[in-house]
C-alpha cells in the first residue's frame, strides 16, 4: 500500500490546500506503515525537492505544457495512468474547486470508492473508516471503503499543515496527456483578495448592513485581519457583493478559525455553511438574533458604530504586540 | 437537443439533524423531502430555459432511489421536466449512482448532462463527475453560467479565487451551481401536466458499492455565547487574542 497525493498549482505555485493534503498524506502514509508520493503536473516554478518536509518521499511530476490549463477530464485520465504507474492504493486530494473537478473522474476511472469532504485520518482498526462533513456541516458520517483502491478528498481548513524537514525525489514522468476538448476563454482571478475556502479569517455581511454602499466598515475590518469577506444569500441575490461570497447551505462551506458575522440573523441555512468555523463573533442589533445561540462570542450592538471601533482597536492590539 | 438533468430528493434545509439506531442511520421522521436545491434551482431551471429558447429540446430527468422519490421527481416534472426515469435502488455510494445514471444516459444519447454541484444532505459532488469519466465525454464543474452557441457550450465555472469562460463542443456533462438560473416556482398548469407525464421505472443494473456509512455523529454543542457590550470593544479584542488565540 502506498500513499498518492494529487498538488493542485496554479501560475506554478503550490496552494495552501495542496499543503493540508500533502499533511494528512504523509501522516496517513505514517499511520499505515507505508510510503507517501506526491503527483504535480505543468509547468513548476517551485523547488519540488522541498516538498518533502511535509513527509512524502518522491514527487512524481508531468511536465507537460498541454497540463498547465485545467481540463477535468484529460487531468482524471493523466491521473489514472499515474495511479497504475505508482500501484499507489490510497489516492488523497484536497476538496477544493480543483479536487472537486476532478477526484470523481479518478474515482470512476480505476474503479476506487470516494470519499469527499473528509476532516480526519481514517479510523483503519476495523476496516477503512472516513469521517466526512454532511448535511452542509451540520453533522459527520463515518465511511468506510472497501475497494482495493481508495480516494480522499479532504475538506480545506481542517487539517493543520506542518512542515518539517525532509527531501523529495523529483521523478519526470512521461505520461502520455490526452487531448483537451475544452477551449478556456477567459480566466478572471479576484486579485489582491485571500480566497474565501482558504482564509483564516472570514468577515461576513449580512442585510443588517443595509447596503452595498455600507461594505466599506467591513472591508477595513477585513483588511485589518488579512480576512476574506463574505456575505449571507440575500446580499448576494441583492446583488450588493458577489456570488462567489455566499456562504451557507447553498453557498460556499467554510471552516475558518475566525467567522466574524455582522447584521446576520442566522438563519439555519446560513449557519449550516459556517459553523464548522473554531471561532464565530457575533454582532448583531437583535439580541434575540438566533446567530447568538451558535457564536462563542457577541456583541449586542448597531454594526454602524461597532464595526469601525472593533477595527480601531485590532489596529491598537496589532500595534501593541 | 437533449438533456438529461439528475434529480435527487433531500430533506428540507430547515429539517432537524438527528440519527436513529445508534446513529447509523438518518431520523426521516418528521423529514419534509425536497428537489435538492442545486438540481432544481440551476441544472433544471437552466435546461427548462434552454427549452423555452428552442421548443424542440427534450428534457429526461433521472433519479435513483426508491418510490419514495416520486413526489420529488413529479415535481420536477411540474416545473417543467418531459419524462422521467427512476432508478428502482437506493444507495449511498456514489460510484453505485454514477453507475446507474450512466446505464441511463448511455441509452438516451444527450446531447448534455446537468447535475447539481452537490446534494445538501450527503454533500458528495461526486456524481457528475464519475458518469462524465464512464460515458468518456468532458466534465465542467461549478458552472455559474451556461449557454449554448449552436452546439458549443459556453460555460463560465468558478476556479480557485475566480472563475473561468470555457468552451467546448458537445456532448459534455456540467454541475451547476448559484448563477446558472433563478429559483422558480411551478405553475398550476405544469403540476396538472405533470401527473400524466412518463415516469419510467427501471431496473437497477448490476453494480458494487465501494463504500458504505457505518455512522453518523453531530458536532459538539457549543459552550455558549459570552456577550462583551457594545461600549466595551476592547474586551472583545482581548478575548479574541488572549482567549481565542483566533486573532
Ligand atoms: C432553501 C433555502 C436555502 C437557503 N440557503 C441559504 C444560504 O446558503 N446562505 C444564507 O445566508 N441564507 C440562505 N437562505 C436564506 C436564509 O433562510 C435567511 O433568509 C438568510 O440567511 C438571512 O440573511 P440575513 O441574515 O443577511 O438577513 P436577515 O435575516 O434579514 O437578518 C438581518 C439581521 O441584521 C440585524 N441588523 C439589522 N440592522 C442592524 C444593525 N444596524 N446593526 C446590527 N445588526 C443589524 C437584524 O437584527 C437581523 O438579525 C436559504 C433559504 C432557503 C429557504
Amino acid at each position: 500500500m502506498s500513499v498518492l497525493i494529487f498538488i493542485d498549482q496554479a501560475e506554478g505555485h503550490v496552494k495552501k490546500a495542496s499543503l493540508e493534503a500533502l499533511t494528512y498524506g504523509g501522516d496517513l502514509a505514517k499511520q499505515t506503515g507505508t510510503t507517501a508520493e506526491a503527483m504535480v503536473f505543468g509547468t513548476v516554478a517551485e523547488d519540488l525537492t522541498a516538498l518533502g518536509r511535509y513527509g512524502i518521499s518522491k514527487v512524481h511530476h508531468v511536465s507537460s505544457a498541454a497540463l498547465d490549463h485545467f481540463d477535468a477530464q484529460v487531468f482524471a485520465n493523466v491521473i489514472a495512468k499515474v495511479v497504475e504507474e505508482t500501484k499507489a492504493t490510497v489516492v488523497v486530494f484536497s476538496h477544493n474547486q480543483t479536487g472537486k473537478a476532478v477526484a470523481p473522474g479518478v474515482a470512476a476511472a480505476v474503479k476506487a470508492g470516494i470519499v469527499t469532504g473528509a476532516v480526519a485520518l481514517p479510523d483503519i482498526s476495523n476496516g477503512f473508516v472516513v469521517k466526512k462533513s454532511v448535511f452542509s456541516g451540520k453533522a459527520f458520517a463515518n465511511v468506510n471503503i472497501s475497494s482495493e483502491i481508495k480516494i480522499i478528498s479532504l475538506n480545506p481548513n481542517s487539517y493543520k499543515t506542518v512542515a518539517g524537514k525532509g527531501m523529495a525525489e523529483v521523478i519526470e514522468l512521461n505520461v502520455p496527456v490526452p487531448e483537451s476538448k475544452i477551449k478556456i476563454t477567459a480566466v478572471s482571478k479576484v486579485s489582491g483578495e485571500v480566497p474565501l475556502t482558504e482564509a483564516d479569517i472570514v468577515v461576513s455581511g449580512g442585510r443588517g448592513l443595509k447596503g452595498p454602499e455600507n461594505w466599506g466598515i467591513l472591508e477595513d475590518l477585513a483588511h485589518t485581519l488579512h480576512a476574506a469577506t463574505a456575505c449571507s444569500r440575500p446580499v448576494a441575490d441583492s446583488h450588493w457583493r458577489p456570488h462567489h461570497e455566499h456562504v451557507g447551505q447553498t453557498g460556499v462551506q467554510v471552516a475558518p478559525n475566525l467567522y466574524i458575522a455582522l447584521g446576520i440573523s442566522g438563519a439555519i441555512q446560513h449557519l449550516a455553511g459556517v459553523n464548522r468555523s473554531k471561532t464565530i463573533v457575533v454582532i448583531n442589533k437583535d439580541p434575540e438574533a438566533p446567530f447568538f445561540k451558535a457564536a462563542d462570542y457577541g456583541i449586542v450592538g448597531d454594526v454602524f458604530e461597532v464595526v469601525p471601533k472593533l477595527t480601531e482597536e485590532i489596529k491598537k492590539m496589532q500595534a501593541a504586540s | 437537443m437533449k438533456i438529461l438533468i439528475c434529480i435527487s430528493k433531500t430533506p428540507d434545509t430547515t429539517s432537524r439533524i438527528a440519527f436513529k439506531d445508534g446513529n447509523t442511520k438518518f431520523e426521516e421522521n418528521g423529514v419534509q423531502w425536497i428537489i435538492n436545491p442545486y438540481d432544481e434551482w440551476y441544472a433544471l431551471v437552466r435546461a427548462i430555459e434552454l427549452k423555452e429558447k428552442d421548443p424542440s429540446t427534450v428534457l429526461h430527468l433521472v433519479t435513483v432511489g426508491a418510490a419514495d422519490c416520486e413526489p420529488v421527481i413529479r415535481k420536477a416534472l411540474a416545473l417543467g421536466g418531459d419524462e422521467a426515469y427512476r432508478v428502482n435502488t437506493q444507495s449511498d455510494d456514489s460510484f453505485y449512482i454514477a453507475t446507474q445514471i450512466f446505464e441511463v444516459a448511455k441509452q438516451g444519447n444527450y446531447d448534455l448532462i446537468f447535475t447539481g454541484k452537490e446534494t445538501i444532505d450527503y454533500n458528495g459532488s461526486s456524481i457528475g463527475g464519475m458518469v462524465a469519466e464512464m460515458l468518456s465525454m468532458p466534465y465542467i464543474s461549478l458552472a455559474t453560467k451556461f449557454d449554448l452557441n449552436g452546439s458549443t457550450a459556453v460555460v463560465a465555472r468558478e476556479i480557485e479565487g475566480g472563475e473561468e469562460v470555457c468552451e467546448v463542443a458537445l456532448p459534455v456533462v456540467v454541475s451547476c451551481q448559484k448563477g446558472v438560473a433563478e429559483q422558480r416556482i411551478p405553475n398550476m398548469r405544469g403540476i396538472m401536466s405533470a401527473r400524466t407525464k412518463p415516469l419510467k421505472v427501471v431496473e437497477p443494473a448490476a453494480a458494487e458499492a465501494l463504500t458504505n456509512i457505518t455512522s453518523y455523529e453531530l458536532p459538539p454543542v457549543k459552550a455558549g455565547v459570552k456577550l462583551v457590550g457594545a461600549d466595551n470593544v476592547a474586551e472583545l479584542v482581548r478575548l479574541l487574542h488572549e482567549e481565542a488565540k483566533a486573532i
